[in-house]
């Protein structure tokens, strides 16, 4: 069974009908329980990181999140929950996050010109192979939305990079049983979908 | 590099889309569903839903629609309209839409802006806005908002309404030009450029497409961060591949469609 962690962050159907369009049914759930039932989860989220946190820790899932990850079952952040597995964000202030992979959140740089968020559609190159890229080619656009940024403090959890005004981020990381995308793979036409499939078919190995 | 993005307009009247010239003489084009999945698999970057009788009949959007144009489309899509209040927001974006577009509503309701944003965040709150040329001085940057479909002038400038608009918390901006809306004469460049400049939020262009020379004219120029289609594309004089081949040859950064 496959877990969509509802939080109140956000467009979780948009997730579900996106794994219904590759054939495969999944559970929204805010209940701890069944997250550890789970087989594996996803984490998506839009919108603040700080609200996020906060109803996360209401609800007892960082615990829950904590505990599936280190089960060792694969795991996979979109977006808010590619940014809150890290230890902190610039987010609202500066916020403690779960802490899953070293590194911080940034804030896109205030430059002229610059429009942030960095919204549409950009490439993503990547660094290695995994099995959650499988038939996607190198430098394919995926949909963004998003002022803020992962930074994990080792780079070889970084499986894809995008640049944006200058800047080349991290918009994919992947260690152990965790994948986590900066983009929002369920609006991201059929490269989107197939990272879906491909995270469904994956046995949270390398 | 982030690519230009290529976004269908779909007005819809009693669940068919359908396009007039200047808001009036509509014709019904087709099912809003059924367009949608077909733009979405030729590779259009984002399309954009108008209800356009929503707000003069007083009812809410046709969420079914919403919520099965997102069974079919991966892609993101906004919805605008009939939007009243924050639980209209709420309902569209659980239904699966990515944002929805506030027009009326937020001239006559600014605050509507900053409590949407507060609410859903900032990417999900767009302003569109429809403006046209004014000799009247006081509009500095010669272009004034009206709304209802272009008949109402409601003593705004563009610029200023703009960036009232992103200190309010708008992540981003509809720019309709009321003068170029169905001609496909091309876009008001002008007024795109101003606002795009005026603002640190993106840009979509609105109004006047006809060929794809004009959406490379208002990226450039007009410095827009998006072009919207309608006629063009829904007649059938392009397609949405034509356009981005079109656009790749001018030297424009588009997303490839996968095939």
């Amino acid at each position: 069974m496959i877990a969509i962690i509802d939080y109140k962050a956000g467009n979780l159907t948009s997730v579900q009908w996106a794994l219904r369009e590759v054939g495969i049914d999944a559970i929204i759930t805010s209940d701890p329980d069944a997250l550890a039932k789970a087989d594996r989860v996803i984490f998506p989220g839009v919108g603040a990181a700080g609200a996020a946190m906060e109803e996360l820790q209401a609800r007892g899932l960082d615990a829950a999140v904590r505990g599936f990850v280190a089960s060792g079952k694969p795991f996979l952040g979109i977006c808010i929950g590619c940014q809150v597995i890290l230890d902190s964000s610039e987010e609202d202030g500066g916020i403690s996050c779960l802490g899953l992979l070293g590194g911080s959140v940034k804030r896109f740089p205030t430059i002229p010109g610059l429009k942030v968020p960095h919204m549409g559609w950009n490439q993503v190159n990547f660094t290695r192979k995994h099995p959650v890229i499988n038939g996607i080619q190198d430098g394919a656009e995926f949909y963004f939305v998003h002022s803020f940024y992962p930074s994990p403090l080792d780079s070889s959890v970084v499986l894809g990079e995008t640049e944006y005004g200058g800047i080349q981020f991290p918009s994919l990381l992947a260690r152990d049983n965790i994948v986590a995308c900066q983009f929002h793979a369920e609006k991201s036409g059929p490269f989107g979908l197939q990272l879906l499939k491909n995270f469904c078919a994956w046995d949270g190995k390398i | 590099m982030l690519t230009k993005r290529l976004i269908v307009c779909l007005d819809v009247r009693n669940r068919k889309v359908t396009k007039g010239v200047k808001f009036e003489g509509n014709v019904d084009l087709g099912d809003p569903v059924e367009m949608a999945s077909q733009y979405y698999r030729d590779g259009v970057d984002e399309l954009v839903f108008y209800d356009i009788t929503a707000s003069a009949e007083n009812r809410p959007i046709d969420i079914e629609m919403v919520r099965d144009v997102a069974k079919h489309v991966f892609i993101p899509f906004s919805v605008g309209g009939g939007i009243r209040n924050l639980e209209d927001m709420r309902v569209v974006l659980l239904a699966g839409a990515e944002k929805v577009s506030v027009n009326s509503l937020a001239v006559k309701t600014p605050e509507i802006i900053r409590a949407g944003a507060r609410a859903f965040g900032n990417q999900c709150i767009v302003l569109g806005m429809d403006a046209r040329k004014s000799s009247n001085p006081v509009y500095a940057s010669g272009y004034e908002v009206v709304i209802q479909g272009g008949r109402t002038p409601v003593s705004l400038d563009a610029v200023e309404w703009a960036r009232k608009a992103e200190s309010l918390g708008a992540g981003e901006i509809c720019v309709n030009s009321i003068d170029a809306d169905g001609t496909q004469a091309g876009y008001e460049l002008e007024l795109t450029r101003k606002i795009s400049e005026a603002v640190g939020i993106p840009v979509i262009a609105s109004g006047g497409a006809g060929k794809p020379e004009h959406l490379v004219d208002v990226l450039r120029q007009g410095k827009a961060d998006a072009a919207l289609v309608a006629s063009m594309v829904h007649f059938g004089t392009y397609s949405i591949q034509g356009i981005k081949e079109e656009m790749t040859k001018s030297g424009i950064l588009v997303r490839k469609a996968p095939v």
